[in-house]
């Protein structure tokens, strides 16, 4: 990489910068409370649609093997629905993929 | 609850984040590192921007020395987001959320610490943001710092199985209240739905991650909102 300390402190003032306004402007400026129903049921949906969007496809590709990230995603949802909090749910998962892809591998 | 408690409780709410964090952030600074940037750097970037994304998007742009407007519109694209969680914040304050507060704890914004914020019964206040950004916030740049240092010794299946943590724990986030809810349960599936179709449709443009996930949003969210509005008590 040829870019100077200089360069690299100015890309990384531009991200943070960013980054920063767009989290800083709303909460600091909207003070008062909205009561348009619309807005509001809007607003209640948004994390959940943020986050659905996040996690498929890209979990499918988040391990060395598409098989060892579909077993990892059955075992987060299905212990999600029983109630498991989200660590355990993160462990169980991470277990869940290391060990068929260990299995992959020995069974090869 | 006095002001320590809340900070406390903040903190507990943000230790499962803090440790998720630590994964992904290993392999950001594995990354960054691997692409020639200088370990400083990499931990910089993860205390001053706090993203995953965003981060992954950046040292992309820094290592192919992109022009600087290229960032400035990645990192908006790809972080919008952060102002509808904002927004969304705005009306869930308690009175401790004055303007230098909201000025310092708005920088906490990431999804997981806004799915957790937006999760309580109660408004948020300035001590609880603080705690709840406290371990993120250290899981996240140690982590980089670790990641970047350790550069590749950690053998591959550790990293592959740490790959899938956040995922899950997104998972863990958006289901439970999923299950007994109709409304939701069809908001996840539009969006889920719209990701994929985005992403393997042959459009003439390539929508970049952030652009689908901010499209897959906003139209799910819309849809919601219209076909089942929620009642008063529902709300933030």
């Amino acid at each position: 990489m040829t870019v100077s300390t200089g360069r690299l402190l100015a890309y990384i003032a531009v991200m943070a910068g960013v980054t920063y306004l767009i989290r800083m402007l709303p909460i600091t400026l909207i003070k008062k409370k909205i009561n348009n129903r619309f807005i509001k049921s809007f607003l209640y949906y948004v994390p959940f649609a943020v986050l659905a969007a996040m996690i498929i496809p890209d979990i499918l590709f988040s391990t060395a093997s598409v098989w060892s990230a579909v077993a990892g995603l059955l075992v987060a949802v299905i212990l999600s629905l029983l109630g498991a909090k989200l660590l355990p749910v993160a462990a169980a998962a991470c277990g869940t993929v290391y060990v068929v892809e260990f299995l992959m591998r020995t069974l090869k | 609850m006095n002001r320590n408690s809340k900070y406390i409780k903040g903190l507990k709410d943000g230790v499962p984040i803090g440790l998720g964090y630590l994964s992904v952030s290993f392999s950001f600074g594995m990354l960054a590192v691997n692409m020639g940037l200088p370990i400083w750097s990499a931990v910089v970037i993860s205390m001053t921007n706090l993203t995953s994304a965003g981060q992954f998007a950046g040292i992309g742009i820094i290592a192919a020395g992109s022009p600087m407007v290229e960032m400035l519109f990645a990192q908006f694209i790809i972080n919008l987001r952060y102002s509808l969680m904002s927004v969304t914040l705005s009306q869930k304050t308690d009175k401790t959320m004055t303007l230098p507060h909201r000025l310092l704890s708005s920088f906490f914004i990431t999804d997981e610490i806004f799915a957790v914020a937006s999760g309580q019964p109660e408004d948020v206040g300035c001590r609880y943001m603080y705690g709840l950004g406290t371990a993120p916030f250290l899981g996240w740049s140690l982590g980089t710092l670790l990641g970047a240092v350790a550069g590749s010794i950690m053998p591959d299946p550790l990293r592959s199985a740490l790959g899938i943590a956040l995922y899950a724990m997104f998972v863990a986030i958006i289901l439970p209240p999923a299950k007994k809810s109709r409304p939701l349960i069809t908001v996840i599936g539009v969006s889920i739905a719209l990701s994929c179709l985005l992403r393997y449709l042959p459009l003439p443009v390539k929508l970049s991650g952030g652009t689908v996930i901010i499209i897959c949003a906003v139209a799910a969210s819309v849809l919601g909102a219209l076909i089942f509005p929620v009642k008063e008590d529902e709300t933030a």
